[in-house]
């Protein structure tokens, strides 16, 4: 028994619960496991109803208050929740992807406070009071965001896993400094990952972009 | 990752007074802390989140040095004009570090507190003297290719993986930290450790000592910068050698020369034996490579990275090379 599993024990009443079976499992089994039933549970639901409107105890919750794409927020969150987790999982934003959980992929980027970051290296609770914009704050099916317009019109994507980290990095280097070359381009998407290898397209996307700015 | 309490501070005062125990870990960017607490490598009993301290500028000071707050990120000082124009050498290097996101994350104060990329260190099945002291060194006849070549010990063998300590090296930067006892300010050179018989044991850092600043020295107005980063891929990827220079050449020769290495170091690798084979030289490809023999005749490759010392060699040359070719 390790450090974990007793200071799990030492809080509840002697018994495995779900969530110490789920922290047990770790972050990677609570998104394959956790993720399609809090979705099914309230699909029709915003954000912010949904944070309202979630019953299960946390152990040693935090309350937070930010706002995400616009929407002030208020959220119950355990301290050891990364950024990426809380958008997924609680506010059931799941357009932000999670890839590597280690800050190597970039699939999780998002904008806080209008800089992009990778939101599975940082927790939630450090984000009191900031502004986050994920892809679902970009623009919407009626209405893309120019560079979202550029990746369908490039065919930037095969599979789409890694898209909208590619767009909300796509977005953020548009205000960067940043030379006028692909190859310039492609240093500074760097962090974003494509097995695909979608490369020369997202490169097009972007490029297509910056020049009609 | 385990469970830990957290306190968000909100100044520097208030974080070193939350600093109680050894099992606290101050968080700035996260990118280093978050990474190894998920495997389980880092696992402490409390957080303090210095995000909120302040200690986020950049101020040039009256005698013409620049204090750089703990807590600037690295793409700020990456694009802020003065370490652009006056610093180019620590610009570039921050810049051929991680990527654009990890960057706009990663702090001053994170940055030369980063820990080593040796997978047997990130692994918690695997012997590692670093994590676990005593418990052997797993790399030493293992996957050792990106590991060090200088600096090691029977013990240890990992390579400081920053971009950004090579270039404070070169820049001979001043560390200024805070504890409950004060405050104080180290050298760069005295900061990090050689492993030794203690690989966990990584700076002079104090428990619940708090970085605050990094000084870089008042600019060398002539002085050409270079930093030169070569790796398995172009971009996104850990030094497999690196070269920071700060050269200053009058009638042909080296009136003002600092060498610093990565990738191939357990610490950042300042170069006084590349430095002694080029003062007064002349700046020719001849002294170039006296410079980088001199610089790797102690090297200790093992059983996977003995290119590391031929091609550290031409990393400094080429560094050399660019360096005193700047107009």
């Amino acid at each position: 028994m390790d450090g974990k599993e007793k200071a799990l024990d030492g809080k509840s009443t002697g018994g495995v619960t779900r969530r110490s079976f789920l922290s047990q499992i770790g972050a990677a089994g609570v998104a394959v496991t956790a993720a399609p039933l809090v979705a099914r549970a309230d699909a029709q639901a915003t954000p912010a109803e949904m944070a309202a409107t979630k019953t299960e105890k946390i152990e040693n919750a935090m309350r937070i208050k930010l706002s995400v794409n616009g929407k002030p927020v208020s959220l119950e969150v355990d301290p050891r929740a990364t950024l990426l987790d809380a958008l997924r999982e609680t506010l059931s934003l799941t357009g932000t992807k999670k890839g590597c959980d280690h800050g190597q992929c970039g699939a999780c980027t998002v904008h806080v406070n209008g800089r992009r970051i990778n939101s599975c290296l940082t927790l939630a609770v450090m984000h009191e009071g900031d502004s986050i914009t994920t892809i679902e704050g970009l623009g919407t099916t009626d209405n893309l965001h120019p560079m979202q317009a550029s990746f369908v019109e490039h065919d930037g994507y095969q599979c789409g896993y890694c898209t909208s980290g590619q767009i909300m990095s796509a977005v953020a280097l548009l205000k960067e400094p940043c030379g006028p070359a692909d190859a310039d381009v492609k240093e500074l998407m760097s962090g974003n990952i494509c097995r695909c290898g979608a490369y020369p397209n997202i490169v097009a996307a972007i490029q297509h972009v910056r020049q009609r700015a | 990752m385990e469970i830990f309490s957290y306190t968000r501070a909100a100044d520097a005062a208030q974080a070193v007074g939350a600093a109680s125990n050894k099992d606290t870990r101050f968080v700035a960017g996260g990118t280093t802390l978050l990474d190894l607490m998920k495997l389980d490598v880092e696992r402490p009993s409390k957080l303090v989140d210095i995000n909120r301290i302040g200690l986020d500028g950049i101020e040039k000071l009256a005698d013409g040095r620049l204090r750089v707050g703990a807590l600037v990120r690295n793409s700020d000082l990456a694009h802020h004009a003065t370490v652009m124009s006056d610093y180019p050498v620590l610009s570039q290097a921050l810049l051929a570090g991680a990527s654009a996101q990890l960057r706009n994350m990663a702090t001053t104060c994170g940055n030369l507190l980063q820990r080593t990329r040796c997978m047997y260190f990130r692994n918690t099945a695997m012997a590692c003297n670093k994590r676990t002291p005593g418990s052997g060194c797993s790399a030493i006849e293992g996957d050792n290719r990106t590991l060090a070549i200088l600096g090691t010990s029977k013990d240890c063998i990992a390579t400081n993986p920053s971009d950004m300590n090579v270039a404070l090296a070169a820049l001979e930067a001043v560390i200024t930290v805070r504890g409950t006892a004060g405050t104080r300010e180290i050298a760069i050179a005295d900061f990090h450790l050689l492993p030794g018989g203690t690989p966990h044991v990584e700076t002079v850092l104090g428990a619940g000592e708090l970085i605050t600043h990094v000084t870089l020295p008042a600019a060398r107005a002539k002085s050409k910068q270079v930093y030169l980063k070569l790796r398995d891929r172009a971009s996104y990827e850990f030094a497999l050698a690196s070269a920071a220079i700060v050269a200053e050449v009058s009638d042909g020769k080296f009136s003002y020369i600092r060498v610093a290495l990565g990738g191939v170091g357990t610490k950042p690798w300042r170069s006084h034996e590349a430095e002694a084979a080029l003062l007064h030289k002349p700046a020719d490809v001849a002294t170039f490579r006296d410079a980088a023999e001199a610089a790797l005749r102690d090297a200790h490759p093992q059983t996977e990275n003995g290119f590391k010392v031929e091609l550290a060699k031409r990393c400094i040359a080429h560094a050399l090379t660019r360096a005193t070719q700047q107009a």
